[in-house]
């Protein structure tokens, strides 16, 4: 901590504003690369950075180009350019050589999916997106939306050709209103930009996570994006007021609401919500954003076993209620691999097998203070909890977030790791956890020397919201670690009705697993649905159902 | 020399991470409503302390302590900073109440002259005190003190070190291109710096404990002291903002303005 800590104090003088979103790494709360029995294994970046992305559709030989789409041709980005007008909305590979300028749009940040597009088309209206879609419609053209591409399993880069609509250039802010804190706003504002446009009207964007400053609210609302701020701000399902849309057929969807209440007919907004792009593109967004907290605490406690932190999240609900912004778990051994690779001194004296962050946000700090204290006299009182700190100041806040938030950095460091973002019921959240470390370590692959090819097994996760993040971490790819893995904890989550994708999606790494979590019936009719607002399938091909 | 009997004076200020804001009528700047902390370098004479008793108690240092009092001269809240200084350690608090005050409180002659008062009537050998506070960055307390006392000072330590029982102290502080060392013997005063300590988590135990360790309510006047000023603050500014910049729509555009701008 000195390090961070003296420079801070030493930044003071210049009077460096230091909110507490810019010390987020870009994985807070969408860490996990989601991962395919072809290709579960992800590295660093930074490993990898000078190497060629791999296609695709090499990755997955299964997956073959489906002849009923068209190719594009001279003639289709003639009428694009006249469209759109603007130079720098269409990116034309068709007719040009612009592979650099294009392989942005083609690949994903996490340099695993990369497709064969070569068009770029940034319409900047509705009115465009409709005109576009309309297009390709009847000349069944296929459509990859794209907002900040900072997805995590492939949803929003191309698979084959497919055209890719970048909504980067629709950015605008189109109304707020302070009374009721409804935020209007184009898909393609970023979400940092959005918040940030809310603090200085004292408002909080109702979602937060790592990829804020490159992802767009369009893109969140398309994933049905989870984040920090869930627990206390509910799901973009309920905060989400309106969804203008745009179907494949160029219709414009104008569900743009900003009524709390609206009990006319079917909610169809909510179709759109986590609908990855498969049913239309979401031009705008209106969304209800809360006040912004003017108090936040946050404390750490150590605990002996994980029944008493389900205990400790029940006293956390019960006492501290409506101010509980977080509460995140953190296993043993997440926080040994903080230890070892920030060389940070542990907050707590001892060790323990499971870690809790609880944070309050509210609007009065004496109020919560108080909240606080009599939560944490309790649970220590009850003995819930084993040992446990109070963050005293802002340092110490930052400090105290960056043993969550700086577990999948330190996984990182450590070679690569096979990431599962499941959702679990409370009671056997963790179970998978111990199951998963027992089978591999029967298996004879977990130990502490080179010769092993798996280095650890840790869990953490939004405890608060039943999301858990499995990861394991190797020395190496092993064909054989990923066949003891997979399919076993996919059928694991499904006899405990769990969730194999809680806040990732499915894009086209979970595509094929999506029976695991959901009946035959269920993606019968989501097939349906598919099949009605986009009959000839143009919309985000290969993937979601 | 019997044991160490030590002065921690801290103080309740603006929280380092939060930027301050200059008040509407330009006399200060805004307290209302921004979280305050325990000034970072009290924050480290406060761990100071606390280390030099550990090591008294595990028999690593010739002196043992005896006593460490926490002084805080403020508004109502000054408690919690007092609350936070006994969680981490400290035995009791003095808490002297002066009340809010938008210009960072009484003048640093007027704290060492109250801190001089508090040293005889506790019989205190030792003031550890943080270099400076960060609001008024006046850094003149602890010297100021250690002239009323006639006592040695060493200020910014890096180091401090009880030589032996005698009540020999070295103490050590950067300076440009090294370090210096310093030998005195107590009573003396020292002011702390950066590299010092890293000053640990209030844990929540303590912080329990805290709670029911003694806080007495002072005034200056139980020191003799009355709050003088001798400087008149008469305006407080912030820098002028920094130009913003403009966003073009695309290369045409940039062009244009560039041409606009006469710099094509």
């Amino acid at each position: 901590m000195s390090g961070a800590r003296n420079l801070s104090v030493a930044l003071r003088r210049a009077r460096v504003p230091k909110p507490r979103s810019l010390l987020r790494p870009l994985s807070v709360c969408a860490p996990s690369p989601a991962t395919t029995a072809a290709r579960a294994f992800s590295v660093t970046s930074a490993a990898n950075a000078t190497k060629e992305i791999k296609y695709t559709s090499n990755a997955y030989p299964n997956l073959k180009r489906d002849p009923k789409f068209a190719e594009i041709s001279a003639d289709d980005v003639a009428f694009f350019k006249e469209l759109l007008g603007a130079q720098s909305a269409v990116i034309d590979g068709v007719t040009a050589d612009a592979a650099d300028d294009i392989e942005p749009f083609n690949s994903d940040w996490m340099r695993k999916y990369r497709g064969h597009t070569r068009l770029v088309l940034k319409p900047q209206t509705k009115e465009e997106v409709s005109k576009v879609l309309q297009y390709c419609n009847e000349k069944k053209l296929a459509v990859v939306p794209q907002g900040g591409n900072t997805g995590l399993v492939g949803g929003s880069v191309p698979v084959f050709d497919e055209i890719v609509v970048n909504l980067s250039r629709m950015n605008q802010i189109r109304s707020f209103d302070e009374a009721s804190g409804v935020l209007v706003v184009d898909a393609g504002v970023i979400l940092e930009v959005a918040d940030q446009y809310l603090a200085e009207r004292n408002h909080l964007f109702p979602l937060d996570l790592g990829a804020k400053g490159s992802c767009h609210v369009g893109g969140n609302v398309a994933t049905n994006a989870g984040g920090l701020r869930l627990l206390r701000y509910g799901s973009l399902h309920g905060t989400v007021l309106g969804v203008e849309a745009v179907l494949a057929d160029g219709t414009v969807v104008d569900a743009l609401s900003t009524l709390r209440k609206n009990n006319t007919g079917y909610d169809l907004k909510q179709l759109f919500i986590g609908s990855e792009g498969t049913i239309g593109i979401i031009t705008g967004v209106s969304i209800q954003c809360p006040p912004r907290p003017k108090a936040v605490n946050v404390a750490y406690f150590g605990l002996e076993s994980y029944d008493q932190v389900r205990q400790a999240y029940q006293e956390a609900k019960g006492h501290l209620s409506e101010i509980l912004s977080a509460f995140e778990l953190m296993d043993g051994r997440s926080q040994k691999l903080v230890n070892e690779s920030t060389g940070t001194k542990y907050p707590l004296e001892g060790e323990y097998p499971f870690y809790c962050l609880v944070e309050t946000s509210g609007s009065n700090a004496e109020h919560d203070m108080a909240k606080l204290e009599g939560f944490l006299e309790h649970i220590m009182g009850e003995g819930i909890v084993a040992d446990g700190v109070l963050a005293q100041d802002e340092t110490q806040f930052h400090a105290i977030w960056r043993w969550r938030e700086g577990i999948t950095e330190a996984l990182s460091h450590l070679g690569g790791t096979y990431k599962y973002d499941v959702s679990i019921p409370l009671p056997e959240l963790y179970q998978l956890v111990e199951d998963c470390k027992e089978r591999l370590t029967k298996l004879g692959f977990v130990g502490d020397d080179d010769s092993f090819p798996v280095r650890a097994v840790v869990g953490y996760g939004h405890m608060g919201d039943s999301n858990l993040h499995l990861n394991i971490s190797v020395r190496q790819y092993n064909k054989e670690v990923e066949k003891a893995i997979e399919p076993w904890v996919y059928e694991w989550i499904q006899k405990r009705n769990g969730s194999i994708s809680a806040e990732h999606g499915l894009g086209l790494a979970k595509k094929e697993f999506i029976g695991y979590s959901q009946n035959d019936t269920m993606v019968k009719l989501m097939k349906q649905l598919k099949g009605l607002y986009d009959p000839n399938g143009i919309l985000n091909p290969y993937k979601y159902i | 020399m019997s044991g160490l009997r030590i002065l921690v004076p801290v103080k309740r200020v603006i929280d380092y991470a939060v930027k301050p804001r200059v008040n509407k009528a330009n006399t200060g700047v805004e307290t209302a409503g921004v979280k305050h902390s325990l000034n970072p370098f009290d924050e480290l004479s406060v761990e100071e302390a606390i280390r030099l008793r550990e090591r008294g108690t595990k028999n690593q240092s010739p002196m043992k302590v005896e006593n460490i009092l926490a002084l805080s001269a403020g508004g109502a809240k000054c408690a919690d900073t007092l609350r936070t200084a006994m969680a981490m350690g400290a035995d009791r608090a003095f808490h002297v109440d002066v009340g809010d005050s938008p210009d960072g409180g009484p003048e640093p002659l007027t704290i060492a002259k109250m801190l001089q008062g508090v040293v005889k009537s506790e019989n205190i050998n030792l003031v550890l005190l943080g270099k400076q506070a960060i609001d008024g960055d006046q850094g003149q307390t602890g010297q100021m003190l250690a002239g009323l006392l006639g006592w040695p000072q060493a200020t910014q330590a890096s180091k401090v070190d009880i030589k032996d029982a005698d009540g020999t102290v070295e103490v050590t502080h950067e300076v440009d291109g090294g370090v210096e060392t310093l030998r005195a013997k107590l009573p003396m005063v020292i002011t702390t710096d950066l590299r010092l300590n890293e000053p640990r988590y209030a844990t929540l135990p303590n912080i329990m404990k805290a709670k029911k360790k003694p806080l007495e309510k002072k005034t200056l006047a139980d020191f003799g002291v009355e709050d003088k000023k001798r400087l008149k603050t008469l305006k407080v500014t912030e820098p002028p903002a920094r130009q913003g910049g403009g966003k073009v729509e695309d290369v045409d555009g940039l062009i244009g303005k560039l041409k606009e701008m006469g710099a094509l």
